[in-house]
């Protein structure tokens, strides 16, 4: 019996909760995606750039926190600063909105053009980024590091195997779970969210019933901005931040947005758990989980891992590839495109 | 001004900074980037054969540069024989299964179908003989890239190549790059345009991932150095005699000549096929052909409605324009000397050729190219220009001044802001680019 938990512990320490925290991260990232895809038709290739940029602001901010001697006990003092980067990244995507994005709007031009418009802006805020605060590492998280030290879950339990949560870890899913809920609560309950939907399913007919345009863009924008910063601190908070990784981010989240169904919100967190475990459960090597399920005689010789940890990330883009031959409306139904 | 006009003076604007740069630089770095700038001009020229004619959102160049890069491996490197004989003959027996495997799926789900007392058990069978295949397949394959791995890993630990002339690498290429594309294009094309950008991007990752992490096929991340060239060595030139005169009679030293003379030889190659493909594309693009491709591009439905096989055109074009990527790739392989995996990142070679099209005017042969050496030259200049400005700028502030050290130490990454500001411009106020497409 023994065995069985201590097999189940090592899957949950590799699995389950870096699983859950990526797949978070992912989900909100997708869930911004999705929530342009679906109000401005476009998939927006500044994205991840614009998650950095996020990010950017919450270190900066919390670097001048930090040297002017705020501390909060166990808590990053990065979480303090994120109301600040909230409102740096609404005026963002409001101002390349209202710059690049509103006059294709307005000549209804074709979607790849403002996708191929997305990128050109991509480049602008990548360089700019790097312009401000360099392309190196950057840390940023202070506070306490554990919530639960592997060595403290062995005394508890007289366990074998240790199970670890960084504070990171759960900071990212309880923020995530708050922020989906929310965004959920709003599209279905808010007269504004129910705008939004309206917009989203029927354009002409949306107008016609006196919705506002511009209002459901500018909130549409304003929540993808929060989505955004969240997203982009949180990744940069439990990983480290590098302006370079957010661009390699870009690609795991469309995959999450499309395979969960793009245009779908729900579609989009599930998508982000899709990867995200796909990506763990087929690289983790099973030979200590087989050691203490199997025999003694049966145990593998092997790691027992069916592709190695190098193609990790290179798994989400083949999940992807895959969903969109096979299903291209993705899990949860979404658009075709 | 005619489009005529705008194209002669864009070259002469060219012409005149890659002159500026002769002089106020070196004419070593004006004949890099020149060379950069024609290889640019390829793959800009294969982009546009698929967005500019047809239309197809292809974001996975680098994927199709990177497949060229190996061929100039695969083609000019010797063959490292103790690999062979340790794993090279059991891994080819590997691929052999898988591919037998394959072919045994295929043949059973084409066979079977509408079998209907097999019901659900048809995708059971289905799933182990394919799952089963690929145990059998690592079984054989993972011993064998271990030995081939193991022989003398600082210096080969892989393959090898065949030992052929890199200059026939350029045509087998943009022959594996466009049967690639054959199967990517079968697979993705259906998709509408943004699937398919986000398709090839993440297909091209993909590529990039097995190029860096197989190293029996090309050492991987500890790249492949030291490929042979098809111009000769600056060493030989320099103890030649004619050499020495003409560095004499132009006022450089010898060094300084012979590596002029080597990147002077491999201009006129890449020039060469610069021009074939150009006429080659300029004659396609006025033909029947092109025409039918235009059509398509600018209303799908009414040329199938007029019987044009759109898919198959679609495919066609698709593969064209990513043997002209794989051509290209293998020419910056063979001028580089070196096939460095890590260095294919989609920002150098899928994003900034996709500005160099979009610049220069999608459509129209004559903009990729003017689009081509454009942005390669001001990627490359943006540096020492911003660095310049920033200087200049920052020039009344006290030296020891924070901002001013954080600005010039920033300056390089201008450029990238440079490029988004650019494409952005035109998007806006000259979408059709430099060169608009020709009114036919």
């Amino acid at each position: 019996m023994t065995d069985v938990i201590n097999a189940f512990v090592l899957i949950a320490n590799f699995i389950l909760v870096p699983g859950l925290t990526y797949g978070s991260q992912l989900g909100l990232g997708a869930l911004g995606v999705t929530m342009i895809y679906s109000v401005l038709r476009f998939s927006n290739f500044a994205h991840g750039e614009m998650m950095s940029f996020g990010a950017m602001v919450t270190i900066l901010m919390t670097w001048w926190m930090q040297a002017q001697g705020f501390s909060f006990g166990p808590l990053p003092t990065a979480l303090f600063a994120l109301p600040v980067s909230i409102i740096a990244t609404i005026g963002l995507t409001l101002t390349s909105d209202r710059l690049v994005f509103r006059y294709y709007r307005e000549i209804k031009a074709p979607p790849v053009t403002l996708l191929i418009v997305s990128m050109g802006l991509m480049f602008f805020l990548g360089g700019l980024i790097r312009f401000i605060i360099g392309p190196n590492d950057q840390q940023f998280f202070d506070g306490e590091r554990f919530i639960l030290k592997a060595r403290d879950f062995k005394a508890m339990t007289g366990l074998s195997e240790g199970l670890a949560i960084k504070s990171t870890q759960g900071i990212t899913v309880v923020l995530a779970l708050l922020m989906v809920s929310f965004v959920f609560w709003f599209l279905t309950y808010t007269r504004t969210g129910k705008s939004m939907r309206a917009y989203s399913n029927n354009e002409d007919l949306a107008l016609l019933s006196g919705i506002n345009p511009d209002r459901v863009v500018m909130v549409t924008w304003i929540i993808t901005a929060v989505l955004i910063t969240l997203a982009g601190t949180l990744y940069g908070l439990d990983k480290s931040y590098k302006p370079y990784t957010y661009l390699s981010l870009l690609l795991p989240i469309f995959a999450s947005a499309i395979v969960g169904g793009i245009g779908s919100p729900v579609g989009a967190i599930l998508g982000g758990f899709v990867i995200a475990f796909a990506e763990l459960f087929i690289t983790f090597a099973y030979k200590r989980v087989l050691g203490y399920l199997l025999p003694e005689q049966l145990e593998p010789s092997g790691l027992m891992q069916l592709l190695t940890t190098d193609y990790k990330i290179a798994l989400s883009f083949v999940i992807l590839v895959l969903v969109l031959i096979i299903k291209p409306t993705g899990i949860a139904g979404g658009k075709t495109l | 001004m005619t489009n005529h006009h705008r194209t002669y003076f864009a070259f002469l604007m060219m012409t005149i900074l890659l002159i500026a740069v002769g002089i106020l630089q070196s004419w070593n770095v004006a004949f890099n980037i020149l060379n950069l700038c024609v290889i640019s001009a390829i793959m800009a020229l294969g982009v546009n054969m698929q967005w500019g004619y047809a239309g197809l959102v292809n974001f996975g160049i680098m994927g199709f540069v990177a497949i060229g890069g190996l061929a100039g491996v695969v083609i000019s490197m010797p063959p490292v024989t103790e690999a062979w004989q340790a794993g090279g003959v059991k891994l080819m027996l590997g691929f052999a299964t898988m591919l037998a495997v394959i072919a045994i799926a295929i043949v059973f789900w084409k066979r079977t179908r509408g079998w209907k007392h097999l019901a659900r058990r048809r995708y059971v069978i289905m799933a182990i003989i394919l799952i089963s295949g690929y145990a059998v397949f690592r079984y054989i394959a993972d011993a064998a890239v271990v030995s081939i791995e193991a022989v003398d890993p600082a210096k080969t630990g892989y393959l090898g190549g065949l030992g052929l002339p890199i200059l026939l690498s350029w045509i087998v290429g943009a022959i594996a790059a466009g049967l690639v594309a054959m199967l990517i294009g079968r697979i993705a094309l259906g998709l509408r345009s943004d699937y398919l950008a986000i398709a090839t991007l993440g297909i091209s990752e993909i590529i990039i991932y097995i190029l860096k992490n197989e190293d029996w096929l090309a050492r991987g991340v500890k790249n492949v150095n030291g490929l042979p060239r098809p111009v000769p060595y600056e060493i030989d030139l320099q103890k030649e005699a004619w050499v020495n005169t003409l560095a004499d009679g132009m006022g450089f030293s010898v060094v300084n000549a012979s590596s002029l003379i080597v990147k002077i030889a491999y201009l006129s190659l890449f020039l060469a096929v610069l021009l074939v493909l150009f006429l080659m594309a300029e004659k396609a693009l006025k033909s029947p052909w092109g025409r039918m491709m235009r059509a398509i591009r600018d209303n799908e439905v009414a040329a199938e409605a007029m019987g044009k096989d759109v898919k198959r055109r679609h495919l066609q074009i698709f593969i064209i324009g990513s043997a002209v990527l794989g051509l290209a790739g293998a020419m910056l392989t063979t001028l580089d000397g070196q096939f460095t995996p890590p260095s294919y990142q989609p920002l150098r070679f899928t994003f900034l050729i996709w500005v160099m099209v979009i610049v220069g005017g999608s459509g129209n042969n004559y903009g990729a190219i003017i689009g081509g050496f454009i942005i390669w030259f001001f990627w490359i200049e943006a540096e020492p220009i911003g660095l310049w400005l920033m200087d200049l700028l920052t020039s009344g502030m006290s030296e020891d001044s924070a901002l001013r050290d954080h600005l010039l130490k920033s300056a390089a990454h201008t450029r990238l802001m440079t490029m988004g500001i650019i494409m952005m411009l035109v998007l806006r106020f000259s979408p059709k680019g430099l060169i608009p497409e020709a009114k036919r």
